[in-house]
């Protein structure tokens, strides 16, 4: 904080700059500090955003490729991780109802047919916008069984406030049952 | 001496009846997605409100009182008339035109894209036409400007450019290359599709630019503000500014790091790879350090004023500010909302914490309680204290002055925890309403009726506000004192060239863009597969 000015004015200046520097590098330090937190946890617990830019033409994703309808949905991959793909579309997500397992690396890919979506679900940190021509991919992992909420959160159309998808998180072993040998799983609301 | 007053005020008033139009429509927005009441369930008229809403609180209200008060500090600052007069008004007529051209289709519902028209939506091209002309329209008050400044240079060689000036051009140049990449998105992108030669659009490639835009925008809102904490508060309140120079350099520091750092609105995006992301991170926690400045820069200011008061003690000088002149008092509540607001925002700055609030209601209630609360109150403040000296009539109900901004301040606390809150529970943004009978939005229902009371708050600020300004064309004529500016414990006798100039900052500005937009823009631009079909709202043209 600033002292009483003393008698000579010029040593109150060297004396008011030097307080301001001190400030300043404090400042400087303190970002500096925040930024490599940021890195670190970044590092330490791989949360990076994802990485790899992947294109996908809207147009004909009904037709054929990975987001065919029947290939939406959770599927279990080999190494027994999940992976769910989602289509975005005014005003609703396919398929309405996902199932996941508990405990389970769950990778999502979703991309839009139309128009930006975003999508999230509630009670996690699970937040991703969806748009058309580009495919959104991320890893994550869900600790307990629950249900959640999915609502698209980007502007989308009037229609946008009633585009909500639901998730329930289930125990693996129900989850093993529910896919049985097509190693697929979908629910009902 | 203000020569052009009646351009000022213009632009002032202009700003203001638009924002008391913008403010009802915001509370009529927060009434109807509130559990208040169950019978106007239509999307659609909430859809043209918000869009309305948007466009006028983020592009043309911040904008014309910029430039209002832009063209008073030049005049006031500079000693001068203003150069370009004629262009001036035609900048203003432009922004009027682009205005009506913007909100006539949103009305009518042709254009509910939002102010944020993220293609592939399309709408009907006159509202991007408005936007455009409303962006020309300041770009002629960026260019008077730099030609005022450059004019007084030029007859005062040497002589230290004044501090209100500096920054106010600082504010006009970062405005000036922060709508570049908006205005390459409507008319590259956009326009050609909405006037129907073109047939596909990237929509990734939209986003990248408009994220150039959407960022620096805030500061650009926020430049008024902190000019008036730097040049007006310490001389209203009978102080000295600390420090002339720290001051530049937190205007020099904005300009440079302001820009490069729009991509953390893209953090949860797919056509943007990590590398970016993390970049723009690490330059978004930078731009935290010309506020930090300021922050200790404004409070030794008001600290010397206390002392001058005759206040004592480490914190006892408290006591001793003037709290009844309505400059200290828009300063301490600006001050309380950007310490919260700030908070706020080191969590949406880094990626991992963003990503549990991203697109919520979070966002919105983070830069209402910002912008809304922070720069707005400050908006109120400034025109307090230009008045007397554009009507040249006393502004008398300073009691009148004291309830408006205590009621801004309150309303905006009311409206924006809750908002924070429900977004934290997970609410998403821009949804007309919501159903709370479903299972765990019942907080989020109570949440919303305390925004909406907050929000009823702020109606009653406003008017109050307006009130005030209104009343004073009818007050009694006074000479007010000519017009000064804040002057510094040690007044510069003279600067070094990066100091008394922007030419440093300005290359420093455009070369970081270059180097955090170029690749993600050409990358984007040279990814064909990127390119997707329109979808028109409102009707195909
Ligand atoms: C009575 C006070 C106000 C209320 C109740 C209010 C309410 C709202 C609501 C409900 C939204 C939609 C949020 C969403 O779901 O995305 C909104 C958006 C917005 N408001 Fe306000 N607002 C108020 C004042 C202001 C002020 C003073 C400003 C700035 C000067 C402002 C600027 C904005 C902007 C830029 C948007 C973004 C629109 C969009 O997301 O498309 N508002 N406001
Ligand atoms: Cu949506
Ligand atoms: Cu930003």
């Amino acid at each position: 904080m600033a002292r009483a000015v003393p008698a000579d004015p010029h040593d109150g200046e060297a004396v008011a700059k030097r307080i301001e520097n001190r400030w300043a590098l404090t400042m400087v330090g303190l970002v500096a500090l925040l930024v490599a937190m940021v890195i670190f946890t970044g590092l330490h617990w791989a949360t990076m955003p994802p990485s790899r830019v992947e294109t996908i033409n809207p147009s004909t994703l009904h037709v054929s490729g990975e987001f065919v309808e029947s290939n939406l949905g959770s599927a279990v991959e080999t190494d027994g991780s999940v992976t769910v793909r989602i289509v975005g579309q005014q005003y609703s997500f396919t398929p309405q109802c996902i199932v996941v397992p508990s405990r389970t690396p769950v990778t999502f890919r979703v991309t839009s047919a139309d128009v930006i979506h975003g999508m999230l679900i509630t009670g996690t940190n699970i937040n991703s916008m969806v748009s058309p021509g580009y495919i959104s991919t991320f890893k994550t992992r869900f600790e307990k069984p629950g249900d959640h909420l999915m609502p698209c959160h980007e502007f989308c159309g009037t229609g946008h406030e009633g585009m909500w998808a639901n998730v329930k998180v289930v125990e693996p072993d129900a989850f093993a049952r529910l896919v049985g040998p097509t190693r697929r799983a979908s629910c009902d609301l | 001496m203000i020569y052009n007053k009646r351009l000022i005020l213009a632009h002032f008033w202009l700003a203001f009846a638009l924002f008391g139009v913008a403010i009802l429509l915001g509370e009529w927005q927060m009434f109807i997605r509130s559990p208040l009441h169950g019978w106007l369930r239509n999307a659609d008229l909430y859809y043209r409100s918000v869009t309305a809403h948007g466009t006028v609180m983020g592009y043309v209200f911040p904008t014309l009182v910029a430039m209002g008060f832009g063209y008073f500090i030049s005049e006031a600052a500079l000693g001068q008339p203003l150069v370009g007069r004629r262009w001036a008004w035609a900048g203003y007529y432009m922004i009027i035109i682009g205005s009506v051209a913007a909100v006539v289709p949103v009305a009518m519902g042709l254009d509910s894209v939002l102010y944020t028209f993220y293609p592939p939506m399309i709408g009907n091209a006159f509202y991007y036409i408005g936007v455009v002309l409303v962006v020309v329209g300041s770009w002629v008050w960026v260019a008077l400007m730099g030609i005022n400044l450059y004019v007084w240079k030029r007859a005062h060689p040497g002589a230290p450019v004044p501090l209100a000036m500096f920054a106010n051009v600082a504010g006009a140049y970062l405005w000036g290359w922060t709508a570049v990449g908006a205005a390459l998105e409507l008319l590259f992108q956009i326009l050609p599709v909405a006037l129907g030669f073109a047939t596909t659009i990237n929509a990734g490639l939209s986003r990248v630019l408009f994220s150039w835009t959407l960022h620096a925008i805030v500061y650009f809102w926020l430049m008024p503000a902190y000019i008036a904490f730097y040049t007006i508060v310490p001389r209203a309140i009978g102080g000295r500014l600390y420090s002339d120079s720290m001051a530049r350099i937190s205007f020099a520091l904005f300009l440079v790091f302001a820009m490069p750092i729009g991509i953390h609105h893209l953090f949860a995006d797919p056509e943007v790879g990590a590398g970016f992301k993390v970049v723009h991170s690490i330059f978004t926690a930078m731009v935290a350090v010309p506020t930090l400045l300021t922050v200790f820069t404004i409070c030794a200011s008001v600290e010397i004023a206390a002392r001058l008061r005759g206040g004592k003690g480490l914190f006892g000088w408290v006591k001793a500010l003037p709290w009844a002149n309505p400059q200290m008092l828009a300063l301490a509540l600006s001050f309380v909302m950007l310490g919260f607001g700030g908070a706020g925002g080191l969590i949406n700055m880094s990626y991992q914490l963003d990503s549990t609030i991203h697109n919520t209601q979070w966002v919105t209630g983070h830069f209402h309680l910002i912008f809304g609360g922070a720069i707005v109150i400050m908006y109120f403040a400034l025109a307090y204290d230009l008045w007397p000296h554009l009507t040249g009539r006393a502004l008398l109900n300073l009691r009148l002055v004291h309830w408006q901004l205590w009621l801004w301040f309150i309303g905006m606390i009311v409206l924006t925890f809750p908002w924070h809150y429900a977004g934290l529970l997970g609410m998403p943004r821009r949804m007309a309403f919501y159903d709370y009978t479903a299972p765990g939005m019942f907080a989020e229902g109570v949440s919303v009726v305390m925004s909406t009371i907050g929000g009823a708050i702020l109606v009653v600020s406003a008017a109050l506000f307006l009130t005030v300004l209104i009343r004073n064309h009818s007050a009694a004529r006074v000479d007010p004192e000519p017009f000064t500016f804040s002057r510094a414990v040690h007044e510069p006798v003279s600067l070094p060239w990066a100091l008394n100039g922007l030419g440093l900052w300005l290359g420093l500005m455009i070369a970081l863009t270059i180097t955090n937009y170029g690749y993600p823009i050409v990358q984007l631009m040279m990814t064909p597969e990127g390119r997707v079909p329109p979808v028109f709202v409102g009707g195909k043209p």
